[in-house]
C-alpha cells in the first residue's frame, strides 16, 4: 500500500515533441493518497489510459516521476510496482483453470504453495467463484472473466495500487452495478488504493471518493463528487458531469454582475481578472421561473422520469432548465431566475468569480 | 444461428457435381483396377484382394512408406517449431512486416518442378552455390547423385525452404490477433517469456497450429514433384518416396493392379492419420 | 534494430539464397556456367531470355500456364460461393459429412490420380486441352475455396440477409449487390490459394497434356532432360515462372495471413 505521487508527468508519443499539441499528456501533478478509491474521467482520447499505463509502468513518460510513498519508480518495469490492472476486455489465461489463473501471480513471484493457497482462498470467497475455482477459465461469461482479472489484481496482498481501464465496457448492463457494488465492497475490504478509469460520470461518481477529471491530456479539476457537481472550476467540467450539463452562456462582465443577452446577472461573488472569452456558468438545476427575470421563449419540454427538462431561448442563446413541477408549455413565454449563489462567470473555461464566503 | 432448409442442397449441386466427377469416376477405376488383373488388351481377371495382400507384404512398398514417415516426421519436426520461432520474431506491424510476408510467400508460388530444379541448380558441385560452397570452401564431400545422405538432407532442406512460410503465415495470423492487454497483463502478473508463450501465445495459436500440421502432415505425406526432379528418387531408392514409387509402377512399369491398391491403401493411411491427428488436437475443445 | 529480427532476417536470407541463385544463372552463357563457379554473371547476358520469348514451344508454355490457371480460378471461386454461403447460413442433411468429405480431396495424394484422370479425361476428349486441367485441379482447389470462403462468411451478420429481404431484394440481387462485396476480402483469398495451387502444381498438369496445353514448367523439365546442359535456359525459364505468382502474392499482401487465419478447422 502506499501513497502515489505523480510530479512534473508528460508524455509524448512522438520521439522529439515540438509543441503542447504533439503531447498526449501536458503536465501532471496530482497525489493519490493510500487506501483512496479515485476515478479518472475524461472523453475518449484525453489521456487517462496513457497515465494509467505510466502508472503501472506499461508506458515510460517522457519526462517527470512517478513516486509511491517517495519512492522514485519511474524506470521500474510493471512487475516490480505491485501494481495489478484490470483491462477494458477481461484478460484471463484460456487454458488454464480459474484457481491457476488466480494463482498465477503469486506462482511466477515464488510464492510458497501453502500461502498461494490460502490466498486464492481467500480472493475466491471474496468474489464469489469458490465453486469455480476447479472449471477452465475459457468457457466462464464475462463478468465472470472481469472478476477474475480482477482477482489477479487482488490476490497479491503487496500490492500498491489497483487500476481498472474501463473494466465495465463488455458487462452486460444488469450486470454492471452488480459488479460495481462488489469493486465497492473490495474496497471496504482490501483498503487498497484503487484508480478508475472511465468515460462514464455515473460509474465515476459512484465509485470514487476522489475524481480526477481530464480533458486534451491535463487535469481540470480534482474534486468531490458534489464539489465537481456544484463548483466546477472548468466550463469543461460543468459540462460533462451532469446530465443535462451546466449552461455556459456568453456574457460581458462587469464589476461583481454579469450581463447576458442585455440582462443583469447576480453573481456567487466578484469577478477577477480581465480580458478574454467570459460566460457565464449555471446548472440546469438551479435555473426557476418566475413572474419576474429574463424573458425566455421555450421550445421543447422532455419528460425523463423524475423531473422535466425545459430547453428555451434567450434572445439567441439556448439554455436548459431542469423543473420537477409547474411545467411550462412549449412555444409559451416566461420568465427565468438564476440562482446568484449558483451562477458563475469563466474566462477562457476557467472559474474568474469568487466563491461567496459562508 | 444457422436454420434448418433443405434447399440448400441446391447451392451445394454445383461444388457436389464438380468434385464428384473428379473424385468419385476416378476412384471406382482405382476400385475396379486394384481387384483385377490385366495381361492388356483389354482383358481383365477377378483377383479379389490379391494385390492388397501382395503390396503390403512386400518389401519394396513397405520400405518406401517407412522413408515416407521418416520423411513427414522430419518435416514436421523441423517446420513446425522452426515455423513458430519465426512467427514469434516477427514484428508486429509496421513497413516491414508486408515485405516480410511476400518473401517469405514467395516459395510458395513457385512451380513444384522449378522448386526441384532450383534446388537442383543451387546443390550441383563446382556449379552450385551449395555445392560449391560444401564441396571448395568448406571441403565436406556433398554430391547428392551419389551420396543417400547428402540426397535426404538436401529433399529434408528443400521442403524446409518450400513450406516452412506455410507454419509462418499461420502462426503469425494467429499471433497477431492477440490483443495487447494480454501482453501487459502478463508483465504485470510477472510471466516469464517462457509463461507468455505458453499461456498466451501457445493456446491462441492453437486452431492456426492445428491447420498447419494437418497441411504439412497432408502435403508433405503426398509429396512427389519436387523430389522427383530433384533426385529421381535416388541415389538408388534411398528417396523414393510412396508417391514417387507409386508412379514408378502405374506409369512406368504400367503395373495397373498393383499400383491401383497401393493407391487405395497410400489413400487410406493419409486419410487415417490426418483423422489421428485431428482429433488429438482438438480433443481439449471437447472437453 | 531488436535481436529477435535477427530471425526473421537470416530465414528471409535463407529463403532468398536459392532465388537468387536462379536468377544469377539465368544471366549466365552456357560457357560460363560449364567453365566453374562465379558468385556474380561474369559476363552479364540476355541470350537466354530471347531464346524463350522468340520461340513458341517456350512462350505458348506460359500462356498455357496462365490459362488454365485463370479458368480453374474462375470456376472454382464460383462454384465454392453458393456452396460456402449455403454451409454458413443453413443446416440440412448431411451437411457436415459432406464438409468433411469436400475436405478429405483435399489429402488425395496427385500420384493417386494420376493415371485414371488420363484415361477419364481421354475417354471424354478433353485431354491436352486446358479445360482438364482446369477441371482436375478443381479437386483439391474447390475444397479450399468452400472452406475459406465458409469460414469469411460466417463472420457476416444474419441480419444482413433479413434486412435485405425485408427491403424486398431478391436473393440474386442480394447475394451480388449486398453480400459479395461485404466478402470481398474472403474472395480475393480464395482466389490467390485457388491460383497459387493451381499454378505450382505440375503432376496433373503434366499428365493431362501432351503438346498444345503444356504448361511452362513442364516445357522446363524436357528441355532440362533432353538438352542435357542447357543451365542457362533452364534458369530464365524458371525465373520468369516465379514473377506471377510474385506479382499475385503483391497484390494480397494484407490479407494473406488473415485469410488462412478465418477459416475453419
Amino acid at each position: 500500500m502506499a501513497q502515489i505521487k505523480l510530479s512534473n508527468l508528460k508524455h509524448s508519443y512522438m520521439p522529439t515533441p515540438k509543441g503542447p499539441d504533439d503531447y498526449a499528456l501536458k503536465e501532471i501533478d496530482v497525489t493519490w493518497r493510500d487506501g483512496g478509491a479515485y476515478a479518472l474521467l475524461g472523453p475518449s482520447g484525453c489521456g487517462k489510459s496513457t497515465l494509467l499505463n505510466i502508472i503501472s509502468g506499461l508506458l515510460t513518460p517522457s519526462e517527470g516521476q512517478i513516486l509511491f510513498d517517495d519512492r522514485d519508480v519511474t524506470a521500474l518495469p510493471p512487475d516490480q510496482r505491485n501494481i495489478a490492472q484490470v483491462f477494458q476486455f477481461p484478460v484471463i489465461y484460456d487454458t488454464m483453470t480459474v484457481g491457476e489463473n488466480l494463482a498465477f501471480p503469486l506462482k511466477n513471484r515464488g510464492v510458497d504453495t501453502a500461502t498461494i493457497k490460502r490466498r486464492v482462498d481467500e480472493i475466491a470467497e471474496m468474489l464469489d467463484v469458490t465453486e469455480l475455482l476447479k472449471t477452465r477459465a475459457s468457457g466462464l461469461s464475462p463478468d465472470n472473466k472481469q472478476k477474475i482479472s480482477m482477482g489477479r489484481g487482488l490476490v497479491r496482498d503487496d500490492v500498491n495500487a489497483v487500476m481498472f481501464d474501463e473494466p465495465l465496457t463488455v458487462i452486460d448492463p444488469h450486470l454492471k452495478w452488480k459488479l460495481r457494488s462488489k469493486l465497492k465492497e473490495l474496497h471496504q475490504r482490501v483498503r487498497a488504493t484503487m484508480i478508475y478509469v472511465t468515460h462514464d460520470q455515473t460509474e465515476a461518481l459512484t465509485f470514487a471518493d476522489e475524481v480526477v477529471v481530464m480533458q486534451d491530456g491535463e487535469v481540470v479539476q480534482i474534486g468531490t463528487p458534489v464539489e465537481l457537481f456544484e463548483r466546477p472550476q472548468h466550463t469543461f467540467v460543468g459540462h460533462f458531469i451532469g446530465s443535462p450539463g451546466m449552461n455556459v452562456l456568453p456574457c460581458e462582465a462587469r464589476g461583481d454582475r454579469a450581463v447576458f443577452e442585455g440582462h443583469d446577472v447576480m453573481l456567487e461573488g466578484p469577478i477577477h481578472g480581465d480580458g478574454g472569452r467570459t460566460d457565464l456558468g449555471i446548472r440546469p438545476e438551479y435555473v426557476g421561473f418566475g413572474d419576474t427575470g429574463i424573458p425566455a421563449h421555450v421550445t421543447k419540454v422532455s419528460d425523463i422520469g423524475r423531473h422535466y427538462v425545459v430547453s428555451a431561448m434567450v434572445g439567441n442563446t439556448a439554455l436548459k432548465a431542469v423543473t420537477e413541477h409547474s411545467v411550462p408549455e412549449p412555444g409559451s413565454q416566461v420568465f427565468l431566475q438564476f440562482k446568484p449563489e449558483q451562477s458563475r462567470v469563466y474566462r477562457d473555461g476557467w472559474i474568474a468569480s469568487e466563491e461567496r464566503a459562508q | 444461428m444457422r436454420t434448418e432448409n433443405q434447399k440448400a442442397w441446391f447451392f451445394v449441386l454445383p461444388v457436389l457435381a464438380l468434385v464428384a466427377f473428379n473424385a468419385l469416376v476416378p476412384m471406382m477405376t482405382v476400385v475396379n483396377y486394384s481387384v483385377q488383373e490385366t495381361f492388356g488388351n483389354n482383358q481383365f481377371f477377378w483377383e479379389g484382394l490379391g494385390w492388397f495382400e501382395q503390396i503390403l507384404r512386400s518389401d519394396r512398398f513397405q520400405a518406401a512408406l517407412g522413408r515416407q514417415f521418416l520423411f513427414t516426421f522430419l518435416i514436421l519436426l523441423i517446420e513446425v517449431p522452426l515455423g513458430i520461432i519465426v512467427a514469434l520474431s516477427m514484428p508486429r506491424k509496421g513497413f516491414w512486416v508486408p515485405v516480410c510476408l511476400v518473401l517469405m510467400a514467395l516459395p510458395m508460388l513457385i512451380p513444384w518442378n522449378v522448386v526441384g530444379s532450383m534446388w537442383n541448380i543451387f546443390t550441383l558441385p563446382k556449379i552450385g552455390l551449395l555445392g560449391y560452397f560444401l564441396n571448395d570452401v568448406l571441403g565436406i564431400n556433398y554430391d547428392m547423385t551419389q551420396q543417400p545422405l547428402s540426397a535426404w538432407i538436401t529433399v529434408v532442406i528443400m521442403d524446409v525452404w518450400h513450406w516452412t512460410s506455410l507454419v509462418v503465415l499461420l502462426c503469425y495470423a494467429g499471433l497477431v490477433s492477440i490483443p495487447d492487454a494480454y501482453y501487459q497483463a502478463a508483465k504485470i502478473d510477472g510471466a516469464s517469456p517462457w509463461s507468455v508463450f505458453r499461456y498466451i501465445q501457445l493456446p491462441k495459436m492453437k486452431t492456426v497450429l492445428t491447420i498447419a500440421v494437418l497441411l504439412r502432415f497432408m502435403d508433405s505425406f503426398n509429396i512427389y514433384t519436387e523430389p522427383f526432379v530433384l533426385t529421381g528418387g535416388g541415389p538408388g531408392n534411398s528417396t523414393t518416396l510412396l508417391s514417387i514409387d507409386l508412379v514408378k509402377i502405374a506409369l512406368g512399369q504400367f503395373d495397373l493392379g498393383p499400383a491401383a491398391a497401393m493407391s487405395l491403401i497410400y489413400f487410406a493411411i493419409t486419410l487415417l492419420v490426418s483423422w489421428v491427428f485431428y482429433t488429438l488436437m482438438t480433443k481439449d475443445d471437447a472437453q | 534494430m531488436k535481436k529477435r529480427s535477427l530471425i526473421p532476417i537470416l530465414y528471409i536470407a535463407f529463403l532468398m539464397l536459392p532465388i537468387y541463385w536462379l536468377v544469377a544463372m539465368s544471366f549466365k552463357t552456357t560457357n560460363e556456367i560449364l567453365s566453374g563457379f562465379s558468385l556474380f554473371p561474369q559476363t552479364f547476358t540476355l541470350e537466354n531470355y530471347i531464346t524463350i520469348f522468340t520461340d513458341p514451344t517456350w512462350y505458348w508454355g506460359y500462356i498455357n500456364s496462365i490459362a488454365y490457371v485463370t479458368i480453374n480460378t474462375v470456376l472454382s471461386v464460383c462454384v465454392a460461393l453458393p456452396a460456402a454461403y449455403a454451409f454458413s447460413r443453413y443446416r440440412f442433411l448431411g451437411d457436415k459429412q459432406l464438409f468433411f468429405w469436400l475436405l478429405t480431396n483435399r489429402m488425395a495424394p496427385a500420384a493417386v490420380f494420376a493415371l485414371p484422370f488420363f484415361q477419364l479425361y481421354s475417354s471424354i476428349g478433353l485431354f491436352d486441352t486446358y479445360l482438364a486441367v482446369a477441371l482436375a485441379h478443381t479437386l483439391f482447389n474447390v475444397p479450399l475455396a468452400v472452406w475459406i470462403l465458409e469460414g469469411f462468411m460466417r463472420g457476416i451478420p444474419k441480419e444482413l440477409d433479413e434486412t435485405a429481404y425485408v427491403d424486398g431484394y431478391s436473393f440474386p440481387r442480394f447475394f451480388v449487390t449486398i453480400f459479395l462485396p461485404n466478402i470481398k476480402a474472403g474472395v480475393g483469398v480464395a482466389a490467390f490459394f485457388c491460383f497459387m495451387f493451381s499454378w505450382v502444381e505440375m503432376l496433373l498438369a503434366k499428365t493431362l497434356t501432351a503438346v498444345e496445353a503444356k504448361p511452362i514448367a513442364a516445357v522446363m523439365t524436357r528441355t532440362a532432360s533432353s538438352a542435357g546442359y542447357e543451365l542457362g535456359l533452364l534458369a530464365a525459364a524458371g525465373t520468369l515462372t516465379i514473377i506471377p505468382g510474385a506479382i499475385v502474392i503483391w497484390f494480397v499482401r494484407n490479407y494473406i495471413a488473415r485469410g488462412f487465419a478465418m477459416g475453419r478447422v
